[in-house]
């Protein structure tokens, strides 16, 4: 059946869309502008992004956010799967819904306060700030991320799939390496990704754990543009957008059709 | 119709107290919170048999097999295995494989793939491990379908990948929980007959769990009957079917009549009952009974018979309107009311083409030999 859009919905659609977009899109747009004055459109050019490759600070900055980005997704998957994990497949334990509201927390916790929090324990611990502090200041963030998606995938997976690995001779944790996490990669991957693009553009957390020498991106957008905006941050703008977009995407396709598919192999695999 | 398997005829040594069962429960006990799902259970299972575990939904029959199986622990009680306590042994340790209620298959693996997962951990080389694989498959009946994943397989097709897999690491000991539940009715039929080929093709001793009666009577070598987490009786299909210890297992397998009544006089092999429904009837003695006591009498429909006139011994008779019957070929099935109400079932042989069966609402008379009657006392 072929849905014709009314009016009413078309409207909405554009205008919501137009509201989201927009701003992105013109940022987009200058970024091709030759001109050095942002608001006036001089033709249509690249040399902004030619220039940005030439600008070590913001070359630096990048790397810096990529190893932290890398780092910090890694290990927030690790730490996710496994608390996703526990939560699901531990049944009752002493403190289970107190474990899995905190392990939950952080989602909804405001991102100064998680910043402050973790600033104030690196400087009681004396932790020198710098790319580890802001790879730890992340990984707590995006783990919960991670563990949300994982223990979802968790929650419809079969349990008998790993009693039978048992069965046929494994230790619990080859079960879970070579039946649990091959049948929740797809899961496991798109909470990577998320994790991932998560710690590419957070400028709050991680303007509280940088340290001088470890600036990221989006902290050396921010203070680039209070000094007035450049064509060559649209650039770099442009760029950071088409990245987590893509992550972005990936992730959610992964979920909608990988994962889908998975889980519909599992179910015909179990049952006659 | 699949045989029961060949050591029912030869050697049954479960009726010899002398000889030493492979399996032994000795009292266990599973208590989930405080719902016991399984109640003080003892069981012998010996080497090469084929044990049914037969109960309704939700009686423990699965979590019983969980513990064979180790993945449940008992609350209470001890469970050896070919003399070695299980009690402290994790499931990758025992001699023991499971066939899954839901086959538990993964996904991710061909078909080869799934039946090589437990021989590649036993640290077989590949070679070797093949090589059975091919066996398991050509047992089962699946060798073309070596490379497809399990979701491109049919559910009979699954069931013999789910047995090939457990067959495997040939186990001491089988467990298959509901194996052939997910089957309609031929294939299962089929199926029956392939696991009894299998089992006694390979000698392994099977426990399967099952709520089919018709399963449970056409595989077992022994049957247990259970219910509510007891084992309520123990024995050869033969055994549970003709002797029913109790009006659950009476009831429980196959149709049957069962009246109440008191004991009125003993007289060595026979006694008379005084029943509600039948009247006095003869019945066989039982040792232990006194007079006066509440009993209740089994009766198969398949060994009363029916007349239309009064038969000339007319023991054990009354009569009765013919109320509702069914054709099914080789027999027919009747309820028929007694004078007090009670309605009745019983089924008559269609021997030959008989001009007049008895049909609707005819009196008849319906006559029981006192040997038929099974005396229960529980
Ligand atoms: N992990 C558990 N926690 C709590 N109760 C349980 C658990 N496992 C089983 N039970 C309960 O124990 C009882 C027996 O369960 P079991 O699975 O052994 O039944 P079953 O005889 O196999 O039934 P079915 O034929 O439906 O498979 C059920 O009432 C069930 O609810
Ligand atoms: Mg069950």
């Amino acid at each position: 059946m072929k849905h014709r859009l009314s009016w009413f919905n078309v409207t909405s659609l554009t205008l919501g869309f137009a509201f989201l977009y927009l701003p992105m899109l013109i940022l987009i747009i200058f970024s091709f502008n030759d001109s050095r004055l942002v608001t006036v459109w001089g033709g249509f050019s690249t040399r902004w992004y030619g220039a940005l490759f030439q600008n070590q600070q913001f070359l630096d900055a990048a790397w810096v956010t990529l190893k932290v980005a890398l780092f910090s997704s890694t290990l927030a998957t690790v730490l996710g799967t496994m608390a996703a994990y526990v939560l699901v497949r531990a049944g009752r334990f002493p403190g289970r819904t107190l474990f899995s509201g905190m392990s939950y927390a952080p989602l909804v916790m405001p991102e100064v306060i998680t910043g402050l929090s973790l600033l104030l324990l690196f400087i009681a611990i004396g932790l020198d700030r710098g790319v580890f502090t802001i790879v730890l200041a992340h990984t707590t963030f995006a783990m919960c991320y991670v563990s949300v998606v994982v223990s979802s995938r968790l929650m419809t997976f079969d349990r008998s799939l790993e009693e039978a690995a048992l069965d046929l001779g494994c230790t619990p944790f080859d079960a879970f390496r070579s039946v649990t996490l091959p049948i929740i990669m797809p899961a496991v991957i798109s909470g990577w990704l998320l994790a991932f693009t998560l710690s590419l553009d957070d400028l709050v957390i991680a303007s509280f754990t940088s340290g001088p020498s470890s600036t990221t991106l989006p902290i050396k957008i921010f203070s680039a543009v209070r000094l007035g905006v450049s064509p060559e941050i649209n650039a770099l703008s442009t760029i950071v957008i088409s990245i987590v977009a893509v992550g972005v995407i990936t992730a959610s396709l992964i979920s909608k059709h990988t994962i889908a598919r998975r889980q519909r192999e599992e179910m015909e695999a179990g049952h006659g | 119709m699949p045989s029961n398997p060949a050591i029912a005829a030869n050697t049954r040594p479960w009726r010899d107290p002398a000889a030493k069962p492979f399996i032994s429960i000795k009292s266990v006990t599973k208590r989930f919170g405080d719902f016991t799902a399984v109640n003080d259970v003892s069981l012998d299972i010996f080497r090469g048999e084929l044990f049914c575990l037969l109960g309704g939904s939700g009686c423990g029959k699965s979590t019983l097999l969980r513990m064979l199986a180790g993945f449940e622990t008992p609350t209470a009680g001890q469970i050896i295995i070919d003399g070695q306590d299980m009690g402290r042994v994790t499931p990758d340790k025992r001699p023991t494989n499971m066939m899954f209620q839901s086959y538990a298959l993964f996904p991710h693996m061909s078909v080869e793939k799934n039946v090589a997962y437990g021989l590649m951990r036993e640290g077989k080389s590949r070679a070797e491990a093949y090589e059975r694989v091919g066996e398991m498959l050509k047992l089962v009946k699946l060798d073309q379908f070596a490379r497809r994943k399990p979701h491109q397989l049919s559910g009979g097709q699954r069931q013999r990948v789910a047995l090939a897999r457990a067959l495997a690491k040939q186990p001491k000991v089988l467990l298959l929980d509901e194996p052939l539940g997910a089957l309609d009715k031929k294939l299962r039929e089929e199926t029956q007959f392939e696991l009894v080929r299998i089992q006694e093709t390979l000698g392994i001793t099977f426990i399967v769990v099952t709520h089919d009666q018709d399963e449970a009577m056409t595989l077992a070598t022994r049957i247990g009957v259970m219910t509510e987490g007891v084992i309520k009786q123990v024995g050869e299909p033969r055994q549970i079917y003709e002797t029913p210890a109790s009006r659950f297992v009476a009831d429980f397998i196959g149709s049957v009549n069962l009246f109440e009544g008191q004991v009125q006089s003993l007289d060595g092999s026979q006694m008379r009952v005084r029943t509600t429904d039948l009247g006095e009837v003869l019945a066989p003695s039982a040792p232990g009974l006194s007079v006066g006591q509440t009993i209740w009498l089994a009766m198969r429909p398949e060994r009363a018979w029916m007349t239309r006139d009064v038969p000339p011994d007319g023991v054990n008779t009354v009569p009765g309107v013919v109320q509702d019957m069914g054709y099914v070929g080789h027999m027919s099935s009747y309820l028929v009311q007694l004078a007090n109400g009670r309605v009745i079932r019983v089924t008559q042989a269609n021997e030959g083409r008989r001009d007049n069966p008895i049909s609707w609402d005819e009196s008849v008379h319906v006559s029981f030999d006192p040997p038929d009657f099974r005396v229960l006392t529980e």
